[in-house]
């Protein structure tokens, strides 16, 4: 534990704290992987650029684990009572890392402008907004052309991360030299990248939360080899394997030893949730009775007990059980060979073989694809696995070159806009594999889709989605998997590391060390 | 007068080849699947239509593949490897920055190869059949075949996890901000895990070329004569067999030298050693071309360098190599 002493003791010390006070200094060691392309969040939206960059930009909200909406730069807020404007009230004294004070008008600029421009996930929300006002510095206002419930939910740093005007503005915003020294508001400060090795952020000494952060820097490491990280983390070189930095298998030796904390906490806001892509195109997946028989032919339990050593959840339909408007009442499908078998017998699948791609994000994928040619296997599916790289995988589905395709995508704490896109006709384009890549087509429930999103108050979305899932569940557009869980595995020490929706992508603004 | 115009022609026909590499190599990764642009906007976690676009225009894929080549021909022919637009960095910076841990790493297996490999191949030669000689060939058969990626996890299990002596990975200690020799210290301890492994494949190539080369040449009629006059064992094992039996050892050296750029992805992966094998294999899983382009480029002039310092070295420890050619 040689990182975590540093200044803490004497810290600690001399405020002669009582016990479960706060303690002020040292330094926390977290894994990165892979190391991100950049760290300008407002330009990059990969999961390694938030994990370091959400300790340096700030959003207006943050969300606890329940996703209700919590302080960020704005201190307070309000919703009309017709859904149609959102207040802001900002922090006061908040400046950047260089000095330069924080406004509303970078809130305008990073949402109307730069945001607008770069931002593909965000852009789908701003198309509700009819304009940003900052009637004063501290002030600012979104009023919508219609209502749409999920607004809330859009302001956390890596959905609407605020950047600095007077730095972005007039610029070409991808060259821009500044990006290699990301100046934001938050809890920490770039230092020093070196690339290929690590990432060193340090403390904002002028933070205007008073007291906060607690630690003096974090080093995020950069270490490729999943076994490697491993062994970092049972070294002591590094205190915070964020969730997925190690391979599944690995997971119950490291938090079995002494001293190793874990939590599948933060990721409620994300809440990462894996299907199976089947084309509705053509081929024997373009078949409803197909599509069910393999719902019914998967054992899902055993995937999440043995390939996810336990982790995660069986996914019930589209929506995540920790999104907003989840409901469990839909068809269930149990793992029935028989059943399966008869679903199969009753279309009258003749044997022709179906392509499996899996997910090229190592080992645990690879194993789930196999598992999947069992069991299609036991009913009499042929199934071929067709691997490749992440290139290659984007290449394939993005362009519908597939039979079945894996993946897993994130909510954003809400069905209009972590769920709807995959499922609505309006989302069918070839070129992304973000979107309704299955090509499912069903006018009456794109209807139901739109008028949820819009609906005014939380009681009639509730019953709204509630309808959807019991329909769509029914015809089987994709193959819901498994409500995965990345547990994020720490040392004791490290205390409220993970106190919001989004664990560590928030930061560790108020994490603190224990000597 | 004629050594200035064989070299101008070895050089000429250098560039001609790097350049070829270099078109072949632009056509070979524009082949395979996959396109930059959706991988980075995929990365986003959610692309549109106009974003794809953004980022094909900013990378300049909008453009039809015989404009994008003749730009990077140009660029080359000015020695600039271009600009990586997912790092946001000229790619020579990039390769730059990788470059010293890189040779580092590979220039000190690469010694500690040939050096150990010849030295433990002569020795084994002078003791044919003998016990030590049968140990010394099974233990070089084993490295052989042993691959790398399980030499260097169990090599980090044992000397980082188990006995804790040295650091498992990394280039130096992070955040330690060491200076002058204690720096130089820090960065050899963390140098001796993956250049003994990557080293230790090597050696066992050259101790078993080194042997087999040193018996076949010690069956020649030259050294009957040498040991007829009366010179020592030791002296015409140095002077005579080594001197001929070196050869192909030298060729391999040549070989292994090419890759000291490219050479060493495995061992930089498992001991996170921030070298250009890495940026290479990270590059190409996101289709980040002119980045891929530029490693090979550099990695290619690498080979066709060396390759001259190979016929050099013939020259000087052959000089009939030079009287003919």
């Amino acid at each position: 534990m040689r990182h975590l002493k540093a200044t803490t003791f004497l810290i600690a010390a001399a405020l002669a704290a009582p016990a479960l006070a706060q303690q002020e200094g040292g330094r926390l060691d977290i894994v990165v992987q892979p190391e991100p392309p950049g760290l300008m969040l407002g330009l990059v939206q990969n999961g390694p650029t938030q994990l370091v960059s959400g300790d340096i930009y700030e959003g207006l909200l943050r969300y606890n684990t329940d996703l209700e909406p919590q302080p960020g730069l704005a201190e307070s807020w309000e919703i009309s009572e017709d859904g149609l404007t959102y207040t802001f009230k900002l922090h006061d004294g908040v400046t950047w890392h260089d000095g330069e004070p924080f406004t509303s008008a970078d809130v305008v600029f990073s949402a109307d402008v730069f945001l607008r421009e770069t931002h593909a996930r965000l852009r789908s929300s701003l198309a509700y907004v009819d304009s940003i006002e900052a009637p004063d510095d501290r002030t600012v206002v979104f009023n919508l052309k219609e209502p749409f419930g999920p607004f809330i939910n859009a302001f956390e740093v890596g959905t609407m991360p605020i950047v600095p005007k007077h730095i972005y503005e007039g610029t070409d915003y991808a060259t821009n030299e500044m990006n290699a020294t990301p100046i934001g508001t938050g809890p920490f400060k770039f230092d020093e990248w070196v690339k290929g090795s690590h990432i060193h952020l340090v403390k904002n000494e002028d933070y205007y939360i008073d007291g906060l952060p607690h630690l003096d820097e974090i080093f995020y490491r950069v270490i490729p080899d999943a076994a490697a990280r491993a062994v970092a983390f049972e070294t002591g070189e590094v205190d915070v394997l964020p969730g997925g930095s190690v391979e599944n298998w690995d997971v119950p030796r490291l938090t079995e030893m002494d001293g190793v904390c874990s939590t599948g906490k933060g990721w409620e806001f994300f809440a990462p949730h894996a299907w199976m892509w089947l084309n509705n195109r053509e081929g024997p997946t373009a078949d409803q009775k197909f599509r069910q028989a393999i719902m019914y032919a998967l054992d899902r339990e055993f995937v999440k007990d043995v390939v996810w050593n336990g982790f995660g959840t069986v996914a019930t339909g589209p929506i995540s059980s920790k999104t907003n408007f989840y409901s469990d009442d839909v068809t269930i499908y149990d793992h029935n060979p028989e059943k399966a078998k008869a679903l199969l017998e009753e279309m009258g699948y003749d044997g022709e073989p179906v392509r499996v791609l899996p997910l090229p994000y190592g080992e645990t994928w690879q194993r789930w694809a196999e598992a999947v040619r069992q069991n299609l296997s036991e009913v009499g599916i042929n199934v071929e696995i067709d691997s490749t790289d992440v290139a290659g995988w984007n290449e394939k589905t993005s362009q519908w070159d597939y039979d079945m395709a894996f993946t897993y995508l994130y909510q954003y704490g809400d069905p209009a806009l972590g769920v709807s896109r995959n499922y609505v006709a309006s989302q069918i384009s070839k070129g992304s594999p973000w979107n309704n890549v299955e090509g499912y087509e069903n006018p009456e429930l794109d209807e139901k889709w739109e008028a949820a999103a819009t609906m005014v108050k939380p009681e009639d979305r509730e019953a709204a989605y509630a309808e959807i899932q019991k329909e769509i569940v029914d015809d089987v557009p994709v193959a819901w998997l498994l409500e995965l869980e990345f547990p994020t595995i720490y040392r004791c020490e490290v205390k409220n590391l993970v106190t919001t929706a989004i664990g560590v992508n928030d930061g560790p603004r108020d994490a603190w060390i224990e000597e | 007068m004629q050594v200035l115009t064989a070299i101008v022609g070895r050089l000429v026909k250098a560039f001609l080849t790097l350049l070829a590499i270099a078109i072949l190599n632009f056509f070979l990764l524009h082949a395979a699947p996959g396109d930059p642009a959706v991988v980075l906007a995929g990365e986003a976690g959610a692309a549109d239509e106009q974003m794809i676009e953004q980022l094909r225009e900013r990378f300049g894929l909008d453009q039809p593949l015989y404009v994008q080549l003749g730009k990077y021909v140009w660029g080359i022919l000015q020695f600039d490897l271009g600009y990586s637009f997912r790092q946001g960095a000229p790619v020579s910076e990039l390769i730059a920055d990788r470059l010293p841990a890189t040779l580092l790493l590979t220039m000190t297996a690469f010694g500690i190869s040939l050096v150990c490999g010849i030295a433990v191949g002569v020795a084994a030669a002078a003791r044919v059949g003998k016990p030590s000689d049968t140990i010394l060939t099974t233990l070089a058969l084993l490295f052989y075949a042993t691959p790398l990626y399980w030499l260097a996890l169990m090599a980090v299990l044992v000397f980082s996890v188990w006995l804790g002596w040295l650091p498992g990975f990394g280039y130096e200690t992070v955040g330690a901000n060491y200076t002058g020799l204690e720096r130089m210290l820090d960065i050899l301890k963390h140098l001796i895990l993956p250049a003994l492994t990557l080293g230790l494949f090597f050696m066992s190539v050259y101790m078993r070329m080194t042997r087999a080369s040193m018996l076949e040449v010690s069956q020649l009629d030259f050294v009957k004569t040498a040991k007829a006059k009366g010179l020592s064992g030791p002296a015409i094992r140095r002077r005579h067999i080594l001197r001929n039996a070196i050869l192909p050892v030298v060729t391999l050296a040549g070989l292994q030298a090419g890759q000291l750029v490219g050479g060493a992805v495995l061992t930089e992966t498992v001991f996170a050693w921030p070298g250009i094998g890495r940026l290479m294999f990270e590059s190409l899983a996101a289709r980040d071309y002119n980045t891929i382009l530029g490693v090979f480029i550099v990695s290619a002039a690498m080979v066709i360098f060396f390759n001259i310092v190979t016929d050099l070295v013939y020259r000087i420890v052959d000089p009939r190599i030079g009287a003919t050619a």
